[in-house]
């Protein structure tokens, strides 16, 4: 037992592989994180990270420049984002049926367009940042990874200093808090939400898309499955904090890591339904552990609409 | 300008009703417009799409008995799934409800006493229990840990389907090893022919006893929302839980209610389904192909009213019994997931801005007051 402890800890490729799958999560939850501030749900970061995944997909086929396709991917999450944004906060439809709906359309959008393109991508280029690569276990896996990864060093302090430092910030939180007293201070409430769902649509958009440059390299419309659900549970297993949220990506890119090379370290391969259910019982158990005394946005998941509580 | 407002006031029609049926007959037109061009753009005729909609859904020979035969499974779903809305509970699980309890009455229906009628009963009720308890997790999980339902009735969807496949690699739970063949696809064996629903024919379309159940199903679940006690405090739960929790409706009691309620329709819907003869008796782990998803987005689309979620079955209903006509007519599977997802969304539109108009004129009246 003490063996097969030392093993998962000393495994190289095992911090490897949970850095990429954390990142591919955080870029979701630390978007959702913002939208859920502002009290909304939404399931279909789901669809916004499929929506970047395959955007991003076409977009290298026709240019084959990375930078171009990421951009394309953070584009087309972010469409996904304002039909959400818009039925659900302009038009006051309900936003899980409205979510649900987005996922279900974008699979099919995806399944039935991709053999209209004949897709070619490829993993972008590894990185090696000087000096703190080699850092040992721990240098390779942040800082030796195809650069589209080194997004999320970017994008999580700006999202902080976005939603924590700034007014706009302070007016997505209020929305998120008491919608009627925000309203009466004269803030738009939907604006700001749908405002906020874009962001969580940027972001994810641009995850799908680092997800395919940097871990699997083709697109196949399973690959998302479910890494999105996994996001928002990362988003209320941190607290709705945005350290809490990368945390929780950390942890369930560690669980999803582990399925990969379970079978690598034990020496022989285990159940496969239990291997491909453990990132979701893993989430479950570790929700169940240390999900209690968490306090939610006040407005979280309650339509605003003016003058009627 | 007299004139109509003549027809209206015959009709019974306020404003807000014509223009919700106005706004719906043009999303949905838009909807189909739209589904129309991809249909072109994917190199087929749209009226050939049309046709083979019509002819599959209920034109041709025993079509409508076989929309009919669909529509059951969805409602069941739907009204489970209005249940729980009622009582203020956002469950989204279904589509593992259903599997997870089908694969319960499937256990049943093929391995217990094949020879015995009464296992039919059995295996239903069993599917209906596994249902609620797994769409149970999801409301313990909300009551002791608070949990949002959303998540975890969502994390189980994904653990379901692994359940489903599980049980269909062992030998002593359902798979079924036919010999000389290649044990590729996994299915169980078929039900027992004896624990089979009842098939009523009529004019050669044929439909198992699972369709006037579920509109039994539909009809007593309307009278217990509005006319019984119960159904009004899970109203008033869904409503306000401030003020159900002042009258003394305990929130854990009620909302855990209903949260089974919807998990046991769902395990029901599917146990139906395969008593009723989906897939030819067999259970694989594709066995609940989107029945659970759909059966939500009935109750969705109907507004949460059980009566109006027949009709919105059936339509899905028959869209989805329309599949195999549309491919016969070179039109693709995933296109129909796309249409259909486009019908509900526009289907989602014209109340939401029915209502939004609504509103804003009451909130015009007020200040216009005051």
């Amino acid at each position: 037992m003490l063996a097969f402890m030392g093993d998962i800890l000393s495994n190289g490729p095992l911090y490897e592989s949970t850095f990429r799958l954390a990142a591919v999560l955080a870029f979701a939850a630390v978007g959702e994180w913002v939208a859920e501030r502002a009290g909304t749900i939404n399931i279909s970061v789901e669809a916004m990270l499929l929506g970047g995944h395959f955007g991003a997909a076409i977009a290298y086929t026709e240019s084959t420049n990375f930078a171009l396709a990421i951009a394309v991917g953070a584009i087309v999450g972010m469409l996904v984002a304002s039909l959400q944004g818009y039925l659900s906060h302009y038009l006051s439809a309900d936003q899980f049926g409205i979510g649900l709906t987005l996922n279900i359309l974008l699979l099919g959008v995806a399944a039935f367009l991709q053999p209209k393109f004949d897709l070619s991508t490829k993993l972008a280029n590894v990185v090696e940042i000087p000096l703190l690569s080699d850092i040992p276990k721990i240098g390779p896996a942040l800082f030796a990874q195809r650069w589209p990864m080194y997004l999320i060093y970017v994008l999580i302090p700006m999202i902080w200093w976005l939603v924590m430092r700034t007014s706009w910030g302070l007016e997505i939180r209020a929305v998120g808090e008491d919608p009627q007293a925000a309203d009466v201070s004269g803030i738009n409430v939907n604006a700001r939400r749908r405002q906020a769902i874009l962001i969580a649509g940027l972001t994810s958009g641009i995850g799908g898309a680092v997800y395919l440059f940097g871990q699997v390299g083709r697109f196949e419309s399973s690959n998302i499955g479910g890494k999105g659900i996994i996001a928002l549970a990362a988003v209320i297993f941190g607290g709705w904090t945005l350290r809490g949220a990368v945390a929780g990506c950390l942890l369930f890119g560690y669980v999803d890591a582990l399925r990969l090379n379970l079978p690598n370290i034990l020496g022989y391969s285990l159940n496969s339904q239990l291997l491909a259910s453990l990132p979701f019982l893993a989430t479950i158990i570790v929700m169940l552990i240390f999900a209690k005394h968490t306090r939610q946005p006040r407005a979280l998941a309650q339509p605003f609409i003016r003058g009627l509580k | 300008m007299t004139t109509s407002k003549g027809v209206l006031a015959r009709l019974k029609l306020t404003r807000d009703q014509v223009e919700l049926l106005g706004l719906y007959v043009l999303c949905v037109v838009l909807a189909l417009a739209i589904s129309a061009l991809l249909i072109e753009f994917n190199g087929s005729s749209w009226t050939r799409a049309v046709e083979a909609i019509f002819d599959g859904a209920f034109q041709s020979k025993g079509r409508w008995g076989e929309t009919l035969r669909r529509m059951a499974p969805l409602l069941i779903v739907a009204v489970g799934s209005i249940v729980a809305t009622r009582a203020g509970i956002v469950n989204i699980g279904q589509e593992g409800q259903l599997l997870v309890g089908t694969t319960g009455a499937a256990f049943v229906l093929t391995k217990i006493q094949p020879g015995n009628p009464a296992m039919l009963i059995v295996g239903l009720i069993v599917g209906a229990i596994v249902g609620a308890v797994w769409a149970g997790i999801a409301g313990w999980l909300y009551y002791w840990r608070k949990i949002p339902i959303v998540l975890s009735t969502l994390l189980l969807v994904y653990l379901s389907s692994q359940i489903a496949s599980y049980t269909l690699t062992r030998r002593q739970l359902l798979l079924n090893v036919v010999p000389g063949e290649p044990n590729r696809l996994l299915l169980s064996d078929v039900t027992a022919p004896k624990s089979r629903l009842g098939i009523i024919e009529i004019f050669g379309n044929k439909f198992p006893l699972s369709v006037p159940i579920a509109l039994i199903i539909a009809v007593v679940a309307a009278w217990v929302l509005t006319r019984t006690v119960w159904g009004f405090r899970l109203k008033m739960l869904g409503m306000n839980p401030r003020t159900a929790r002042r009258a003394g409706v305990s929130e854990t009691r009620y909302g855990m209610a209903a949260i089974l309620v919807s998990g046991a329709a769902a395990g029901l819907a599917g146990s139906m389904m395969l008593a009723g003869g989906e897939s030819q008796y067999k259970f694989s782990s594709g066995f609940a192909s989107n029945a659970g998803w759909d059966g939500l987005l009935v109750a969705l689309v109907a507004r949460n009213n059980p009566i109006a979620a027949i009709p919105v079955a059936l339509v899905f209903a028959g869209l989805r019994s329309a599949s195999t006509f549309l491919s016969v007519a070179g039109i693709e599977g995933v296109l129909v997931d796309v249409v259909r997802a486009l019908l509900v969304v526009a289907l989602f539109i014209p109340p939401a801005i029915s209502e939004l108009r609504r509103k804003r004129r009451a909130l015009a009246n007020l200040t216009e007051r005051t």
